[in-house]
């Protein structure tokens, strides 16, 4: 990992780092894999090693291909890494050995939550129960916080300016629309079974790995899959805009309506107890609606996230460049 | 004794690393990549803290006494897909920037700021 890091220093091709970065997402999630973080590695190796290349890429396509051979002095800034670098090591001394099972951050609250979420919460999954019960609003915020994203980049990006001169924009996916047509085939096949594996980590999220956020991100995957073969035109017929800036908003909605519920019925914001009569069939109701939510959220999110991208005019010749 | 912390000095030389590619790198995506890789070695940090020897993933089933610790796997699952959110929104203010100034180096749109 370390020298796939270095690697990214030394290039300056950006696609050549990008593809590193995507290499080193896909590495790091292996590791959160030894580390016994199977949730936490899931969504790496869709996030980290999936959408942010894809991200990445299309931002590249529409500025500039190659680093400038920077005029800055690395000394200073090589220097001022290593003192940090070594106060940091130098603090890790004080730090819990590693894997040691009575480490501080394994003798609080932790500890509570691996022997009652069963008798409370009644999933197996641990990371889910805390995620959307425990620790909801938290939760909470942090859907809210990736919508308020969605809505930063549709105001900075969105291309509807009013005009009513839109024509075929150019997109970087042209020629791939006309050359590939196995690619085109092959993703027509694939392309249900990643939707429906979307729906599967969603509502299983509770028994295994997954839940909302990892759903998401492979939902939006697929629709974005989706857009990169038939091209942008296409994907924003099957798929409006509105519609899927409407479904974030709902998403979001509907986990904070849930909150409320539990309100009215008398309990505390997202107390998923008093939802139902049976204070264990409340929570898997309440867990099952929320990630309902974020997954909503997320998916749309992130299909804004590639539409506006996608949709904005990039310099000609870079696009032509990716094409060949 | 010394070997033990090891965990800690791969997170630390990640950290570093993607520290120097912020602080030395004139290019805008070269940054996010390295800021990118910074907030990487954070959740390695954490998760890397949640490990317990002989523990096994935290979903419950029968005849498993030792789970690894939940809570910082949580922290971490939302970190990341908030991390690509606000990644994302930095790309967008590149590709504004892009166009505004017609490049991504920060020295020349310091050149075109202090030519105004």
């Amino acid at each position: 990992m370390v020298g796939v890091v270095v690697a990214i220093i030394w290039m300056k091709d950006l696609i050549a780092v990008v593809m590193l970065l995507g290499i080193y997402g896909l590495l790091t999630a292996s590791f959160f894999m030894a580390m016994d973080a199977v949730d936490v590695a899931f969504t790496e190796a869709s996030v980290g090693a999936g959408i942010s290349t894809l991200l990445l890429l299309v931002a590249i396509a529409k500025t500039k291909r190659k680093e400038h051979p920077s005029r800055h002095k690395p000394l200073l800034a090589l220097l001022v890494v290593v003192i940090t670098g070594g106060l940091l090591i130098y603090g890790t001394y004080d730090m819990p050995i590693f894997g040691m099972a009575d480490a501080p951050a394994h003798t609080h609250v932790a500890q509570r939550y691996i022997e009652d979420s069963y008798d409370e919460i009644g999933i197996p999954n641990i990371v889910t129960s805390v995620l959307s019960s425990y620790r909801g609003f938290d939760t909470f915020g942090e859907v809210v916080v990736i919508f308020t994203a969605g809505l930063g980049i549709i105001g900075l990006l969105s291309t509807v300016n009013g005009t009513g001169t839109r024509k075929k924009l150019p997109t970087i996916n042209d020629s791939i629309e006309d050359q590939h047509i196995v690619l085109r085939i092959v993703g027509k096949i694939l392309i249900p079974f990643i939707l429906l594996f979307a729906l599967y980590v969603q509502f299983h999220g509770e028994y295994g790995p997954g839940g909302g956020f990892q759903a998401g991100v492979i939902f939006g995957a697929g629709i974005i899959l989706y857009a990169m073969l038939f091209g942008m035109d296409i994907a924003r017929r099957v798929i409006s805009q509105s519609l899927i800036q409407l479904i974030a908003a709902f998403g979001v909605l509907l986990y904070g309506a849930v909150g409320v519920v539990s309100f009215l019925n008398g309990g505390t914001f997202l107390d998923y107890n008093v939802l139902l009569e049976n204070p264990v069939a409340g929570q898997h109701l309440g867990i099952l609606l929320i990630e309902l939510g974020v997954g909503m959220t997320v998916a749309s999110v992130i299909i804004i996230i590639f539409f506006n991208f996608a949709g904005r005019k990039g310099p000609q010749q870079i696009s032509d460049d990716l094409g060949a | 004794m010394l070997i033990g912390h090891y965990n800690y000095w791969v997170v630390v030389a990640l950290m570093m690393l993607g520290f120097y590619i912020i602080i030395a790198h004139g290019n805008l995506i070269k940054k996010l990549v390295g800021l990118t890789i910074f907030q990487t070695s954070v959740f390695i940090f954490y998760i890397s803290v949640a490990k317990v020897d002989g523990g096994s993933a935290p979903i419950l089933a029968d005849g498993i006494t030792q789970y690894s610790n939940p809570l910082p796997h949580v922290l971490i699952l939302t970190a990341i897909v908030v991390g690509i959110a606000t990644t994302a929104l930095g790309l967008a203010i590149i590709v504004r920037i892009n166009e505004a100034y017609d490049s991504i180096e920060e020295e020349f749109i310091q050149q075109q700021d202090n030519l105004s």
